[in-house]
This record gives C-alpha cells, structure tokens and sequence, in this order.
C-alpha cells in the first residue's frame, strides 16, 4: 500500500527538491503538497477541494510559512486528538536552538536541518525513507479517523 | 551523548549496550529496569540525584511497576521533559499499542527485532538517523 505523505512548504525549490528525492526512493510513496498552513489543515481536514484527501501518514513541515507558520500548524495538530497521531517532521532551514526546542516542546516527532546543497537533501530524504518509511511503525491509515 | 534505556530482560539490555558500543562509542547507555526508576532517573530524585539529562530516552511498553504508557504520558506532560525525544522498542505489533503511543505523543515507534543481527541493524540505525542526522534539543540550561 501506498505510503501518504503531506509536504508543508513554501519554497518552490524546496518542493522540487524534495519531489525528486521522494521519487528516488523505492518506497510507493504519494506525494501531496501544501504550500501553507491554512492549506495543510484544510487537506487534512478534508475542507473545500480537499473533501477526497487521504489521511497523511507523515507529515514534513517547513517552519516559516504564509498565513499560518508552521509551529502554530504543529501546535493545532498536536492538540487534536484525531489528527495528533500522525507523525511530524520539521525540516527547516533554521538553525536556532530555540527552534529546536519549541518544536519539541510542540511535539514534534523529529526535527532535521533542511540542507542547501541538493547532495545532502538527497541524503537526508534517503534517511526518511530508510528510518522513517521501512522501520518505524506508522500508525495504521485511518485509525482513530 | 546520554541516552537513557528503560527496558526489564536483561537479554535485551545486553544486546543494546553491545550494539550501541558498535555503533557509537562515544553514547552512554543508563539503564532502568522500570517506569518509577525511569521517573526518578528523569527527575534526578533518590539515587540519581547526578543524572545528567538525556538526549534520547529508549522506551519499553511492558514494564513492571510503572509500565511504558505510563512513563511516556509523565514525560510527555511535564514541561521540563517533554521536549526530550522518546522512542517506543517494543516487541508489541497490536496497532493499538502503536496508535496509543503516537497519541501519547511518542516521537517514534519501533518494533524489537528477535534476530541479533536485526537487534544490531536497528540500534545502528536509531543512531544514524537520530544521533547523526536529526536535530536533538540543545543541553538543558543548568538549574
């Protein structure tokens, strides 16, 4: 079964970057994208144009976003009791320690570094696959729902 | 960098420590053997009043005294530890336990492998992708 995951970005580069990594992995993976947090919990929640989507099963969320930033969009999804299961991952190009921590202290499941060079983006997207996608158990697709 | 280990069989323990000083020298492994030693390791009461604060906690779900549920909730709620990333290992595969601990607000769960080499694999892993490549919260300022 395909492998849902939500990317939360702003930065066209970014998501291009990303998509061709994703697309390097041997997982089946649907790729969806948000560009800001209002139209990632609109996806989640299955709101307007979104009333089809599936329930993700990761997230990948960017910090600094439009409209709604990223850790306001972390902190309404881990208060949420039918959405907070689905893992997060931060990847955001800030180096603050004070980043790292609040993203924690929101419950975060991970925090990366979003890199600048596409080599180590490959990489670090390769590490998703192989920890994130092939080891950690996900919770089941619509559990909960 | 400390990493804490709450886990009961002592078969276990042993593998991890083993498969952690393959994998990363430079890791301290603390071991508890149950939830209310977990707490109080966390908590730096009784006996460890000198534990320093870890960087990592590897969390068993089926402990005695205090089981792994339990221990995670606490850690989780408590806002001077809640930031501290918490792994569930368990040799558990019912959804429900999986479901439970991401609502808990565990940051992953992975199963324990039977297999030695599966057992190896996995701790280098946990330590490639969480000791190498992701951000852990920065040291906790002295109190």
């Amino acid at each position: 079964m395909a492998i849902e995951v939500l990317i939360v970005e702003d930065n066209p580069g970014d998501v291009r970057l990303l998509q061709e990594a994703f697309h390097n992995l041997e997982n089946l993976i649907h790729l969806h994208l948000a560009e800001d947090g209002v139209a990632a919990m609109a996806f989640l929640k299955r709101e307007g144009v979104q009333s089809q989507s599936p329930r993700p099963d990761l997230i990948i969320l960017d910090l600094n976003l439009p409209k709604m930033n990223g850790r306001e969009f972390l902190a309404l999804i881990k208060a949420d009791d039918n959405l907070k299961m689905v893992p997060i991952i931060i990847l955001s190009s800030s180096e603050a320690d004070a980043d790292v921590s609040l993203s924690y202290q929101l419950h975060a499941n991970c925090f990366l570094r979003k890199p600048t060079q596409w080599d180590a983006f490959d990489a670090i997207v390769r590490n998703i696959g192989a920890f994130w996608l092939a080891k950690t158990r996900l919770p089941q697709q619509g559990v909960g729902a | 960098m400390d990493i804490l280990l709450v886990e009961d069989s002592p078969g276990d323990i042993r593998l991890t420590l083993e498969a952690f000083r393959d994998a990363n020298p430079s890791v301290r492994l603390h071991v508890v053997n149950d939830g209310v030693e977990a707490m109080a390791f966390l908590r730096r009461e009784g006996g460890h009043a000198q534990a320093p604060r870890p960087e990592l906690v590897l969390l068993d779900l089926n402990m005695p005294k205090m089981d792994g549920r339990e221990v995670l909730a606490q850690i989780k709620k408590d806002e001077s530890l809640n930031l501290i990333p918490t792994i569930i290992l368990t040799t558990s595969e019912a959804d429900k336990d999986i479901l439970e601990s991401y609502q808990l607000q565990a940051n992953c769960y992975l199963r324990k492998p039977v297999e030695l080499e599966a057992f190896e694999g996995l701790v280098k892993q946990i330590n490639d992708f969480w000791l190498t490549m992701a951000r852990l919260p920065p040291p906790a300022l002295p109190t």
